[in-house]
């Protein structure tokens, strides 16, 4: 059997994931990084982007919405605020959330920072969602 | 002596308050469970976030970040956590108790109010409150634990305040809960004997990652408080209401031995009366 390194995804809610998996890919906020088992410890802040974990050569694809990912050699674990499993995802949530974000940003008195993350957040959901279909058919 | 008609009247109030105080029990018991998991679930998130922070404050060479820059303290704010609703025992009062002496007085010091109960209380005697978030009290969300974080950070970073306290209340179980104060900001003592020993590497930097993780261990620090928070208001609403069922029950029982002992009075009268009618008669 292929090496497995133990995946922990906390979030303040629950813990929302935690299994063996083969390889672990996030984009930290300087770019991308594959964890594979054994990996030297390190710790990094996420970027709002899908969390992709490689089980056995099949990929899940996992919303995040920012965090930190702690890596120790044989167990990885992502701190975030939420974290979604692709069937957890509220499609129709996420597009009025685009939506909204979209008119913030087009609005100019709104914060645009936040709204800015908001509709990071909604493209996230929307793209781990469309990932699981696509894999379905 | 009053009359029947009054005691039955009085027996039937008690009874309907002793209703709804049943019923506040059992949503406050329902409630509580549900809060109590809440507050468990966060808790390895917290310890998690902790944990890191700590590994990145020993290895960081430069530990500078607005968040944790310790000034010479003028103005200090207190961020109280106290119930939006009353009939919860002393829940509110406890904490409002935890924070008056410190605030007695002094010019410097000002309440950021959370729920209701301690806004209107340090309102009504003329305290200064800076900010106040209201609504949410038993069942507050991440969400709400960070606009309370934005709001107070922000208030530490302009240097409106030099210092910021959390006053809560922690739950050990449904009956003892304990008003705390700690020190929410600026973050000290990070470097704790929970520090990973481990040589991290640090992505982008170490400093770049404490740059995230610190506003992300206030919003950790306030969520955990308010989950506490919301136990303990919960657990006190439970107890509080519990005694409150109990006190009503034993009333009635004490008026419906009363309102017996009248009803016999009055036919033991009435048969007297009858009696001694009819002796008159003969």
């Amino acid at each position: 059997m292929a090496k497995t390194i133990r995946l922990d995804i906390v979030t303040p809610e629950k813990m929302a994931f935690s299994t063996e998996v083969s390889m672990v890919i996030a984009r930290t906020t300087a770019g991308d990084i594959g964890i594979l088992p054994g990996h030297a410890p390190l710790i990094a802040a996420l970027a709002i982007w899908p969390l992709r974990i490689i089980t056995d050569g099949e990929e899940i694809l996992i919303s995040m919405c920012g965090g930190f990912i702690e890596v120790q050699p044989e167990k990885i674990t992502i701190l975030a605020n939420c974290a979604e499993l692709p069937e957890e995802i509220d499609v129709e949530r996420a597009e009025t959330a685009k939506a909204r974000a979209e008119n913030h940003l087009r609005d100019n008195n709104s914060d645009v920072a936040r709204a800015e993350v908001a509709l990071k957040r909604a493209m996230v959901r929307l793209r781990v969602a469309e990932h699981k279909k696509q894999h379905r058919m | 002596m009053p009359n029947a008609q009054d005691i039955r009247r009085r027996i039937k109030s008690v009874k309907n308050i002793e209703q709804i105080t049943k019923a506040m029990k059992m949503v406050a018991a329902a409630r509580l469970r549900r809060a109590q998991e809440k507050a468990a679930a966060s808790l390895p998130y917290t310890q998690k976030v902790r944990e890191v922070l700590a590994s990145v404050a020993s290895h960081a060479s430069d530990l500078s970040h607005p968040l944790l820059e310790v000034r010479e303290v003028k103005n200090i704010a207190y961020l109280v956590l106290s119930a939006d609703k009353g009939l919860a025992g002393a829940y509110s009062s406890n904490v409002i108790k935890e924070v008056l002496p410190r605030i007695a007085g002094k010019e410097n010091s000002s309440v950021i109010a959370v729920g209701r109960k301690a806004r209107d209380y340090f309102k009504r005697r003329g305290f200064r409150i800076d900010e106040e978030f209201t609504g949410f009290s038993e069942k507050p969300t991440l969400q709400h634990a960070i606009n309370i974080a934005r709001s107070v950070g922000e208030g530490f970073k302009s240097g409106r305040y030099d210092e910021i306290h959390l006053v809560y209340t922690v739950f050990h179980s449904a009956i003892t809960q304990k008003a705390t104060s700690v020190k929410l900001l600026p973050i000290e003592d990070m470097t704790g004997a929970d520090a990973n020993p481990s040589d991290y590497i640090f992505e982008p930097s170490a400093e770049e990652v404490l740059s995230h993780l610190v506003p992300q261990y206030l919003e950790t620090t306030i969520y955990g408080a308010l989950l506490q928070a919301s136990a303990s208001e919960l657990g006190a609403r439970m107890t509080a209401m519990g005694s409150a069922t109990d006190n009503a029950e034993e009333l009635i029982a004490k008026l419906i031995l009363n309102y017996n002992k009248i009803r016999q009075a009055t036919i033991t009268r009435e048969i007297s009366e009858i009696v001694g009618g009819a002796e008159a008669l003969k």
